[in-house]
Parts: C-alpha cells; structure tokens; sequence
C-alpha cells in the first residue's frame, strides 16, 4: 500500500489519539474521526486523507487501552501506523483490527512523504530511502489478512 | 536420561514463561506468540461494551466459560449521563443473560475487586480490558491488559493469544524507609527505566526485598509496570499471598517460581533503603524527580484515589499526615475515592472516614472518579492537582488545561496541608 506521511513524535498516548472526553459521547468511528489527534494537532482532523500513513516516534499508543484509539484512525480512512516503538495494548488492539503496525526507525520521515509499504520494508518514495521492518509472526499475518479478529472468527469461531 | 547441561539451561523459564507454558500447552518462551486458556478476564464500562459490539460481530452466540468472565462498572460510576446509564444497562443485560457477574456501580474499580474477590491467583493467567489488569501480578498472577476484542473472542473460545514476554528481573533489597512509600519505589523505577523501557517486557519482581513489601506494596509495583509499557509486572509468591488470599477464595493454587538459571533480557537493582520520596512532574509519569525539587508549587486540588492509591493503608498515610499537619489548607479541594465498596466500609467502620469529612474532603463514589476524568470532580484550568494516580498526560483528568502531578498518598496530604507541594518528611517527623 502506497499513502502520505503523518508525522507525530514520541509517546502519542491514547488520550492524545482520541479523549476520553470524547468517547464519552459516542464510540462511532465515523463520529470520532473528527476530534482525531485535537490535543496534540488540532488541524488533523480536518486535513486527514483515506489512505494517509501515522508516522510515530517511540512508544505509539500509550496509556489507556482502549481500543476505540485504533477504530477512531480506521474510521479516518488510515490503514498503517509506522513507530519507532508501540505500546504493546496499542499495538495488539491493531492487529485485532486489521490496522497495520510496522516498527521501523521513523526518523528520517518527514510530514507529507510518499510511503510505500510491502512485505518486509518500507519504501519513502519521496527520498528514495529504504527500511527494513521486521515480520510479523504467523498468526498476526493472518488476523491482518482476514481483516481483523472479527472476520477472523467469523470464519473459525476460534484461533 | 540425563540431560546435557546445555539442555538443562535451554529449560529454565522465567515466572511468565513458566505460566504461559502452562495456559498454552507448548513451551512457551520469550518471543514465541501462543494461544493460551484464561482462567479469568474482566471488561470494565470502559471496554465491556465494545467488547459486546465485537462479540455480536463476530457471530457470537453463547458465553464459553460464564464463570471466568467479570464486568465491572467503575470507569463512570454513578452514570453521569443518559448515554452512559444506557450502557450500563446493557451490560447489565448482557451478565444476567449469560451468567456473568457483574460487579455494578459503587462496588469499585474492577482491578481492586479482582483481587479483592480471590479471582487473581497464583499461576493464573488473569487478564483485564483496561491497562491496569498489570495490578494482579502482585499475586504472581500472569496479568495484562487486553482490547475489548481480545474479551470478545475469550468471550467466544475462552482463549486469547499472547507474544510471551522477555522478561526484566527487578532485584529488590532493603526496605522503605521512614516518609517514603510503594508508590515512591514505583516512580523511582519509572524514572529509571522509562515510560517505554520495558515495552513488550515483563518485569519480574525478586530478592531479599520481596518479603518488605506487603501486598498493598506489590499491588501499586504491579499497577504500575504498564506505565513503564510492560506487558506485567509479577511477583513471586510467599506467605504474604498466602495470607491475603486466605478467606478470599476456596480455589486450590500452585505458586510459580522463577528457575534459578532463567534468562532475563536485563537485570535492574531498586534498593529500597536508600529511595526518598518522588514526585511524577506534568505530562509525564518518567518525569520523575525527589519531591523537594518541586517543593512549593502551589496546588490546589489534591486526589486520594485510583487502583495505585485507594486503598485502605493509603488512606491511612494520607490521614495520619494531615493530622500531624493540622488540616487542609485554605484553597486546596481535597477529594477522596476509595478504591472499593470494601475499602470505604473500613474507612467508615475505623474513623478514617469521619477524619476526611471533618477535614472539608468530598468523598466521591468508589470506583476511577476523576482519575481518568469521565466523572468525579474536574479540575479547572490551570489548576495544580497532585493526585495518588499513576498517570498525569494533558487531559487525564477530563481537563487539558490542568496540571497533574503524582505522587505517594503521604505526599498527597502533605501538598493538602500546606497548599504546596512538600516532602512529607518534614510534616510526620
Ligand atoms: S482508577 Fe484510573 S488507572 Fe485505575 S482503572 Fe480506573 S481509570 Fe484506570
């Protein structure tokens, strides 16, 4: 998948992706995408594109587990986040929904970059540089190929 | 047979290795992801409902193993909305069909009742749908956080899958001086490993240490491990469980114990006699530093409360400072939220109580409160809190315009008395 870079820093915590607050009002993803990132980026919500990469620094997604942190950037249309680190509820709530976590060294990505994202790299189309990112174990693989743990047993009723 | 030696190392596991072995049926080592049986999981009003979504989307039609399964109505409790008392109808609903118990509004926070309740045991896989189910590994539980789809599908199969863990050995010695708590341990090892520094990891609590620290004091290590991103925080077991568990739960339990040639990714030592009381400065719970550096910051709310510190012997600490130091200050709000049901009733029955209401406190309802501000008392903008909590990100308190720092239940009161932040050393010496 090809997509244009989002960048963000370190320790992006789930408050920071979507409130509390927020969630207090309604957990529908095509409702919460509009307050997306509102404390550390108040324009990104309105600027964000199907399709658009998050690019993280160390430790994405930490903090409170809630998984409504994941469904609030898939409602926005984003199907990878690229960190240096995940938190680890983060990084499992993606799997389980079919988001695609990548771990590679974010550094050199600057906000707007194309990106081309493949099996075992990522490809910054606009610098011409390339990452390697390791695989993820077997299961995962399967439960991002199904789409996510819903789709996953709707077909097997169990791992 | 006889082994060779180099077999014989190849077998020796760490406490999650040794656990997760168990709850998979494979020998589960340090980076292999497993599918292993739970032997309970909890949702709480902040994650059972989506789990619920998830559920029905899956094609979800009955509850596996009803009696594994717990909910707890602790994130917004009493209901401060429509919305929210609809919800927690729901969930109502969804236990009574089922057969799940449900643990409703006022009885507590979910991870307090878990171990209050005896479902947390040794050699357990417990887990929770919120972060802080790290809190059990205090029993020598494996205990985690997982998503609200991860409970949908133990509520499916009654199986969850797990990367296991490399784990961090924590080597504790010595033990808490006089004025410095559990909770000045926990900051002391955030700031020395970093929000992230145990990501993926588990830590495993061990040595001479181990047996200074009561349960109250492994509960808030525990609790905190998933602020250093660990994936938990365990302990072995010793008298102490024992005791603790005695008259909470008729359920036989075998105690797991780390081999004594376990490979850890890192060994970490935390003294205990030469710690001082810490303070978690705003945004960040790794911005650590010794409470007299931000000694005289005015603050004017203080939070007794949350799974780290709600419990009794908090509360005790908290007292007995404010006590010594004459009451609150002029201008300070100082809210209390005991952390169960069970808390409050010894609170009342033992004067505490009747101490922090004579002292101006509001008592709020327990359960999270304001903790992570869904309800409770919400600080206003550019307020300074200092709360027992363990976590002080911009906006946790359902206000981005406060200030939150963290830090023992003693220091708390301190900061009550003198409506600044103060080492409470110099208030109960
Ligand atoms: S008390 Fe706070 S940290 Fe603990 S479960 Fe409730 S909201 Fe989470």
């Amino acid at each position: 998948m090809t997509g244009r870079a989002r960048v963000f820093g370190d320790d992006i915590n789930t408050d920071y992706i979507i409130t509390s607050r927020r969630k207090r009002e309604s957990l529908d993803p095509a409702v919460l995408r509009a307050y997306l990132f509102e404390e550390v980026d108040p324009r990104f919500a309105a600027t964000v594109e199907a399709g658009d990469v998050i690019v993280a620094g160390k430790n994405f997604g930490c903090g409170s587990a809630m998984e409504v942190a994941v469904t609030a950037v898939l409602g926005a249309g984003i199907r990878a986040i690229l960190a240096r680190g995940f938190s680890r509820t983060y990084y499992r709530n993606a799997v389980n929904n079919g988001l695609l976590p990548v771990e590679c060294d974010t550094g050199g990505i600057r906000e707007g970059d194309r990106l081309l994202i493949a099996d075992a790299e990522v490809r910054n189309l606009t610098t011409g540089v390339t990452l390697n990112t390791a695989p993820l174990p077997e299961i995962m693989q399967q439960i991002i190929a199904a789409g996510g743990l819903v789709p996953y047993f709707r077909r097997h009723g169990d791992f | 047979m006889v082994c060779p030696t180099g077999t014989q190392a190849m077998a020796a596991k760490t406490i999650s290795e040794k656990i997760l072995s168990a709850k998979s049926g494979v020998d589960a080592r340090a980076g292999r992801v497993v599918v292993c049986r739970v032997d309970c999981a909890m949702g709480t009003d902040g994650s059972a409902p989506m789990a619920i979504d998830y559920f029905q989307a899956m094609g979800g039609q009955s509850v596996r193993d009803a009696a594994r399964i717990v909910f707890a109505l602790d994130h917004y409790a009493p209901a401060p909305n429509r919305a929210i008392a609809l919800l927690h109808q729901r969930l109502r609903e969804f236990a009574g069909r089922f057969g799940i118990e449900l643990w409703d509004v006022g009885e507590g926070i979910g991870h307090q009742l878990m171990v209050e309740s005896g479902r947390a045991l040794p050699g357990g896989l417990v887990v929770g749908a919120d972060s802080h189910a790290v809190t059990y590994g205090a029993l020598n539980a494996f205990s985690t956080g997982i998503g609200s789809s991860d409970l949908a599908a133990i509520l499916i199969c009654g199986r969850l899958w797990l990367r296991v863990p490399e784990s961090i050995r924590v080597n504790l010695s010595g033990q808490l001086p006089r004025g410095v708590y559990a909770k000045d341990a926990a900051l002391a090892l955030a700031a020395a490993l970093g929000a992230d520094g145990a990501a993926y990891q588990a830590l495993e609590f061990g040595g001479p240490g181990v047996g200074a620290l009561d349960m109250d004091d492994r509960l808030v290590l525990s609790n905190f491990a998933v602020e250093m991103g660990a994936k938990n925080g365990i302990f072995p077991a010793d008298e102490q469980t024992s005791e603790y568990l005695a008259g909470r739960t008729r359920q036989g339990f075998e105690a797991v114990a780390a081999d004594a040639d376990a490979r850890y990714a890192r060994e970490v030592a935390l003294n205990l006699d030469t710690l001082s009381p810490q303070v978690a400065l705003p945004h960040q719970v790794d911005r650590v530093e010794p409470i007299g550096q931000a000694a005289g910051t005015p603050v004017q709310m203080v939070y007794l409360g949350t799974c780290t510190g709600g419990r009794v012997k908090d509360f005790h600490e908290a007292r007995d400072v404010l006590k010594a130091g004459g009451g609150v200050a002029r201008g300070v709000k100082l809210v209390v939220t005991p952390a169960s049901r069970a808390v409050l009733e010894t609170l009342a029955q033992d004067g505490t109580l009747a101490d922090f209401v004579a002292m101006g406190a509001v008592v709020v309802t327990p359960g999270c409160g304001s903790c992570c501000g869904t309800c409770g008392a919400i600080p206003g903008d550019g307020v300074n809190v200092i709360s027992t909590a363990n976590r002080n990100f911009k906006g946790r308190m359902g206000n981005s315009g406060a200030l939150i720092y963290l830090a023992s239940p003693a220091s708390c009161a301190a900061a009550a008395v003198r409506g600044a932040i103060t080492d409470p050393r110099e208030i109960d010496a």
